[in-house]
């Protein structure tokens, strides 16, 4: 297979996420994406009114150079790694997605109705993303956490707390998939 | 400048390995819920078997980092309403939008530009859980 243009295995992705893992703890930081969040907040001015937004952001600056570099290399694999094939998705999985409206799976790497431009003028998919992402904002915060954070850097340190974040994020998202999607959808 | 350049190329490493590994992929969260897949549990898993390895040699062996510093591993504090709660509004969220915070910023770079709308929603539930915070149970 070849490893450039082609989707990974989860055995060449597993690693990697444990590499950047190790090149963050190595330069004296720690691998959690959901911090950005709160520290853009910061930087905005929310400190001035609310005391959890009060410290000092710049300290963080290092975490939103991270972020750029997601965002460039999400671009350099997109644009410059990718021959357009995706991984197998099961058949169960996109036959029931197709029945609920959602095509795609298995062909595209998003699903395009949500993700595409056209989004922009569908007010319903809007409120979906809009809703998401605001649960995903909340939940990371509330937690302390999100999938980098606890489910990689917090397993990694044997934290009870964090094995207690990924059970949440685990009856949330099973709730979600299972129940409330196929209404929302 | 020189960690600058150092963090800026772990980013793009972390955006190329969420595309690649498809663990920026909305089809592969729902398959995950769904459990039809061993995909996503064989990245979470490889990534955390390592990760344990790594992070439990550091404290054992009190390894040190590339500018020679000891590191510090700071423990998260011993909650669990805190963990629990945010973790399931976490996770609803993750499974509409099939993108935690990392990936958000990766899919934008990717050219999903409707997740800009994602990204703000989120500074959005950022900020009203930190004014809320100190009538949340944790």
């Amino acid at each position: 297979m070849n490893f450039i243009t082609e989707p990974w295995p989860w055995y060449i992705g597993g690693p990697a996420i444990a590499v950047v893992l190790f090149l963050l703890l190595f330069s004296e930081k720690q691998f959690g994406m959901s911090s950005n969040l709160r520290t853009l907040c910061a930087m905005a001015g929310a400190g001035k009114k609310t005391a959890f937004f009060n410290f000092e952001w710049r300290q963080y600056r290092w975490n939103l150079v991270v972020a750029i570099g997601a965002a460039v290399g999400g671009f350099i694999a997109t644009t410059y790694m990718s021959d357009g094939s995706v991984g197998d998705i099961h058949q169960d999985v996109v036959l029931q997605l197709d029945a609920m409206g959602v095509r795609g799976a298995g062909k595209d790497f998003m699903p395009e109705t949500f993700f595409n431009a056209d989004a922009f003028s569908n007010p319903k998919t809007l409120a979906l993303l809009a809703l998401g992402g605001f649960l995903v904002g909340f939940g990371t915060r509330y937690a302390g956490g999100c999938t980098s954070g606890h489910a990689i850097s917090g397993l990694s340190n044997l934290q009870l707390q964090s094995l207690i974040a990924v059970i949440g994020f685990f009856i949330g998202g099973l709730l979600m998939n299972h129940f409330l999607l196929p209404y929302l959808l | 400048m020189k960690r600058i350049m150092l963090y800026f190329s772990i980013g793009i490493l972390f955006g190329i390995t969420m595309i690649k590994s498809e663990a920026a992929s909305w089809f592969r969260i729902y398959e995950m819920f769904q459990f039809k897949s061993f995909h996503m549990y064989g990245i979470i898993g490889a990534a955390v078997v390592l990760g344990v390895i790594i992070t439990q040699s550091i404290k054992r062996f009190k390894l040190r980092s590339f500018f020679g510093e000891e590191i510090h591993i700071p423990n998260k504090t011993k909650l669990v309403k805190a963990p629990l709660f945010g973790g399931v509004i976490f996770g609803l969220g993750w499974a509409l939008t099939g993108a935690c915070p990392g990936p958000i910023y990766v899919l934008i770079g990717a050219g999903y530009f409707p997740l800009v709308v994602v990204l703000a929603s989120a500074l959005l539930g950022t900020y009203c859980y930190g004014v809320l915070r100190p009538k949340l149970p944790h």
